[in-house]
C-alpha cells in the first residue's frame, strides 16, 4: 500500500514493485523484464537529477507552450446559473492535447538511456502525433502503432505522423483496435529491446509507466492549484475530468488527492452503461490483468477482453490505469460516466458559448457538469481540464450533430 | 486441497536421460479449430511421438505470441473455447493416457477471473502436470507461482537471450518442473534460431541449475529439433504444428480429418528429429 510510510497522504503510490494496492504491477513476459527494469532505473535517475526537470522545463515552456492558462468559462457560467466553471486549457499545447507533457518527458528519459528509436501506440492518433512531434524535434526514428480502424477513422492524424516523419504501423490483429495497437507495440518492443524505447501514452502499462506518465502529466494540477489560488484566493471545490486510460485526469488531480477537494472522474458511456457497447471500465467492468497490470477491465466471464465502444477514440480502450482503479476502491474519487450523445451536446454548446471547439474527450467531462452544475452555489468553483482541442473530430461530430438537430 | 504428486514431468525427464535422447515437446492451442478436431490431434500426439505437451489456454490479447498463434487463441476463442473447456480436455486426454506430462501454457487474466484456488484444484483434479503462465514474472509470484508450490504442481519459468547473470538468479528461485529456454527476442514463430548462440546460452544456464532445459520459440523443423536436442533437455514446436492446423482449414475456416492427420504427420517427422541424434 503506498500508504504504509505517511497514514495521511494519498500520494505516495507505487509501492516499489509498483502496486497501488492490489493494482499495477508488472504482469509481462520475461522476455520483456530487463526493458522494464532498464527504465525503470533510467526514470528513477532523472527524476532525482536537477538537470533533467530543467531541461524539461525549458521544453515545456518554449516548446508545448506551458504553462496553459486557467480559464473561467463565463458564458457557460452564466448559462448553467449555478456554480463557477473553469477551464485549464491544455488542448493549447502543441500538437493540441495534453499527451505533449508525458511524450516530452519519455523522450528526454529515452535519449538519456541513448535510445534511438521510439515506439509508440495510438488510438485516436493525439499521442502518435505527439511522439512522432517530440521524435522530428530530437531526430529519434519513430514508429507508432495504430488499428488499423482507427487508420481509417482518424486519417489526418496519420497524415500528421507522416508529416512528421513517423513510419504509421497498421495494427490487423485482434480487433485492430487500441488494445491491439498496444499488444503489437510490446511485441515489436520485445524483438528491438537494445535500440528502442517504448513511450506509452497513458498512465497504464507495467510499472514505471503508470508512475512516470502520472509524474509528467501533474504539471496540469500543479499549475492548476497556483492559478487557482491567484484567480480566487483559494482552492477548487470540485475536479472534474475525462477519462480513458486516465493520464489527462490523473494529472489534474494527483496533486489535489490530499486537499479537501471533490474529485470526479467521468468515464465513456458509449451507447449507455447498459448495453455493453461503452468504455467505462470501473462503472462496467471488473479487475483483471491486460497490458502489463492489473486494473479494473472490460472483459467476459472467462476472463476474455472485450470490446470498448465510445464516440471518442481516445475513450476506447477495454481498461484504465490502476491507479484509477486503486482511488476507485479507496473512494477517494468519484467515478461516473457521460454518453455518446450527451458528450455530442456538450461538444456543441462549448463550441457556441465559448469560441472553444473542444475533443471529443474533454466533451464527456463537461457532459457530467452540465447535470450537476445548476444547483449549486454561486461560490462553488468547478474546474474542469479541457485536456484536448476538437478539430480532430469533426469528422466524426458534424453529421451526428445535424442527426441531432444541434447543428 | 488435493496435492499434485503424479510427477510426470520428472519421470519423463529421468526416462529420456537413460534413453539418451532430447524429447519433443508439442504446443497447440485448445480448442483450435474446434473442441472436437482439438481433442483428437490432443489425444494422438504422443502416439505420434510427442513427448510433452503444452496446451495453449486461449486468450484475446496474447502479448507475447506472433500472428500465428494469435490466429489459433481467436479461432479456439470463436469455437467456444475458454478455461472451463481447456480442463475439461485435459480430463479426457487422462483418460486414455496417465504418462505424458501435460503443461499448460497462457496468460494468467482467465486464470485470475477463475479463481487461483478453483484453478489449481480443478488443474490438479484434470491431470495438468505444470504451468507455463507468459505474463507472470518471478515480480509476481504471490499471485499463482507460490500458490502453485503449495500444490506441489510445477510452475515452469522462462529465460531468455536477455536474462544475464545478474536476472537469472531471480528468474531459476522458486523455478520448478524445467526450464523454458525463449530462444529468440521476440515473440512465437517469427524467426528462426541461431543455434550457436542457443547452444552457449543453454550451456550457461546449466551452470545456473539442475533444472531440464527445453527450448522453444523459433524452432520449426525436424533439423532444428535434431540441433537444439543434441544440447537441451527438450524441444518445443509451437507455431510450425500450429501453421499447419491453419493451413488444412477449408475456406470456412473449418477443420476436417485432414486437419488431423497433417498434424499428425508434422509430429512424426519432427518426432524422427529427436531420435535421430544422441544428447551428449
Amino acid at each position: 500500500m503506498p500508504t504504509t510510510n505517511s497514514p495521511n497522504t494519498l500520494r505516495e503510490g507505487p509501492n516499489e514493485n509498483g502496486h497501488f494496492g492490489i493494482f499495477g504491477g508488472r504482469y509481462v513476459a520475461e522476455t520483456l523484464m530487463p526493458l522494464i527494469l532498464d527504465v525503470e532505473d533510467a526514470w528513477k535517475t532523472a527524476k532525482s537529477d536537477p538537470m533533467f526537470w530543467s531541461e524539461l522545463e525549458y521544453y515545456r515552456k518554449h516548446y508545448i507552450g506551458r504553462p496553459s492558462p486557467l480559464y473561467f468559462a463565463s458564458r457557460l457560467t452564466d448559462h448553467f446559473q449555478g456554480a463557477k466553471l473553469y477551464f485549464k486549457r491544455d488542448e493549447l499545447n502543441h500538437t493540441g492535447a495534453h499527451k505533449i507533457n508525458n511524450v516530452m518527458g519519455q523522450a528526454l528519459i529515452a535519449r538519456r538511456m541513448g535510445k534511438t528509436k521510439i515506439i509508440a501506440e495510438t488510438g485516436a492518433g493525439q499521442h502518435g502525433v505527439a511522439t512522432a512531434t517530440a521524435c522530428a524535434l530530437f531526430n529519434l526514428e519513430c514508429e507508432v502503432f495504430m488499428g488499423a480502424e482507427d487508420v481509417i477513422r482518424q486519417k489526418p492524424n496519420v497524415d500528421r505522423m507522416r508529416l512528421l516523419g513517423a513510419k504509421v504501423h497498421s495494427v490487423t490483429s485482434g480487433s485492430a483496435t487500441l488494445k491491439d495497437a498496444m499488444n503489437e507495440a510490446l511485441r515489436y518492443w520485445v524483438s528491438k529491446a537494445d535500440t528502442h524505447f517504448y513511450i506509452i501514452g497513458t498512465v497504464a502499462g507495467p510499472h514505471p509507466y503508470p508512475q512516470m506518465v502520472r509524474d509528467f502529466q501533474c504539471v496540469i494540477g500543479e499549475e492548476t492549484k497556483e492559478q487557482m489560488f491567484e484567480a480566487e484566493g483559494k482552492l477548487p471545490d470540485t475536479l472534474v475530468a475525462c477519462i480513458g486510460g486516465g493520464s489527462n485526469a490523473i494529472g489534474l488531480f494527483h496533486p489535489f488527492l490530499d486537499d479537501d477537494v471533490e474529485i470526479i472522474g467521468v468515464e465513456a458511456a458509449g451507447l449507455g452503461i447498459n448495453t455493453q457497447q461503452h468504455a467505462a471500465s470501473l462503472t462496467g467492468g471488473r479487475p483483471g490483468v491486460l497490458h502489463g497490470n492489473r486494473t479494473y477491465l472490460l472483459q467476459d466471464n472467462d476472463g476474455q477482453i472485450t470490446e470498448a465502444h465510445s464516440i471518442s477514440a481516445g475513450l476506447d480502450y477495454p481498461g484504465i490505469g490502476p491507479e484509477h482503479s486503486w482511488l476507485f476502491e479507496t473512494g477517494r474519487i468519484e467515478y461516473v460516466s457521460a454518453t455518446d450523445n450527451e458528450a455530442l451536446e456538450a461538444f456543441a454548446l462549448c463550441s457556441k458559448l465559448e469560441g472553444i471547439i473542444p475533443a471529443l474527450e474533454p466533451s464527456h467531462a463537461l457532459a457530467y457538469i452540465k447535470n450537476i452544475i445548476s444547483p449549486l452555489p454561486k461560490d462553488h468553483i468547478i474546474v474542469m481540464n479541457m485536456c484536448g482541442r476538437g478539430d480532430k473530430d469533426l469528422e466524426a461530430v458534424i453529421p451526428r450533430l445535424e442527426e441531432m438537430d444541434l447543428l | 486441497m488435493k496435492t499434485y504428486k503424479e510427477d510426470r514431468l520428472k519421470l519423463l525427464f529421468e526416462n529420456l536421460k537413460k534413453e539418451k535422447r532430447g524429447g519433443l515437446g508439442i504446443f497447440i492451442a485448445a480448442s483450435d479449430p474446434n473442441l472436437e478436431i482439438s481433442l483428437e490431434i490432443l489425444k494422438r500426439l504422443p502416439q505420434a511421438g510427442a513427448d510433452m505437451i503444452e496446451l495453449g489456454m486461449p486468450f484475446s490479447d496474447p502479448m507475447a505470441d506472433g500472428p500465428t498463434i494469435q490466429a489459433a487463441s481467436l479461432r479456439a476463442l470463436k469455437a467456444g473455447g475458454s478455461l472451463k473447456r481447456t480442463l475439461e480436455m485435459v480430463k479426457n486426454f487422462r483418460e486414455g493416457d496417465n504418462k505424458t506430462p501435460l503443461v499448460l501454457m497462457g496468460y494468467y487474466n482467465p486464470i485470475y477471473n477463475f479463481g487461483v484456488k478453483n484453478f489449481l484444484n480443478k488443474a490438479i483434479e484434470a491431470g495438468v502436470d505444470g504451468l507455463i503462465i507468459v505474463d507472470l514474472p518471478p515480480e509476481e509470484d504471490e499471485e499463482l507461482c507460490l500458490p502453485a508450490q503449495k500444490y506441489n504442481l510445477p510452475f515452469i519459468r522462462l529465460t531468455a537471450p536477455t536474462s544475464d547473470g545478474e536476472r537469472l538468479p531471480t528468474i531459476l528461485n522458486n523455478a520448478s518442473g524445467f526450464i523454458y529456454y525463449v530462444s529468440i527476442m521476440g515473440i512465437t514463430g517469427t524467426q528462426s534460431i541461431a543455434t550457436q548462440n542457443v547452444q552457449n546460452a543453454v550451456k550457461e544456464l546449466k551452470k545456473h541449475t539442475s533444472l531440464p532445459i527445453a527450448v522453444g520459440f523459433g524452432i520449426k523443423t525436424r533439423q532444428d529439433v535434431a540441433d537444439v536436442t543434441s544440447f537441451s533437455d527438450a524441444a518445443i514446436v509451437g507455431s510450425a504444428i500450429v501453421n499447419v492446423i491453419e493451413q488444412s482449414l477449408d475456406s470456412n475456416g473449418e477443420g476436417s480429418d485432414k486437419t488431423i492427420a497433417d498434424a499428425m504427420a508434422l509430429v512424426r517427422d519432427l518426432a524422427a528429429g529427436v531420435k535421430s541424434k544422441k544428447t551428449a
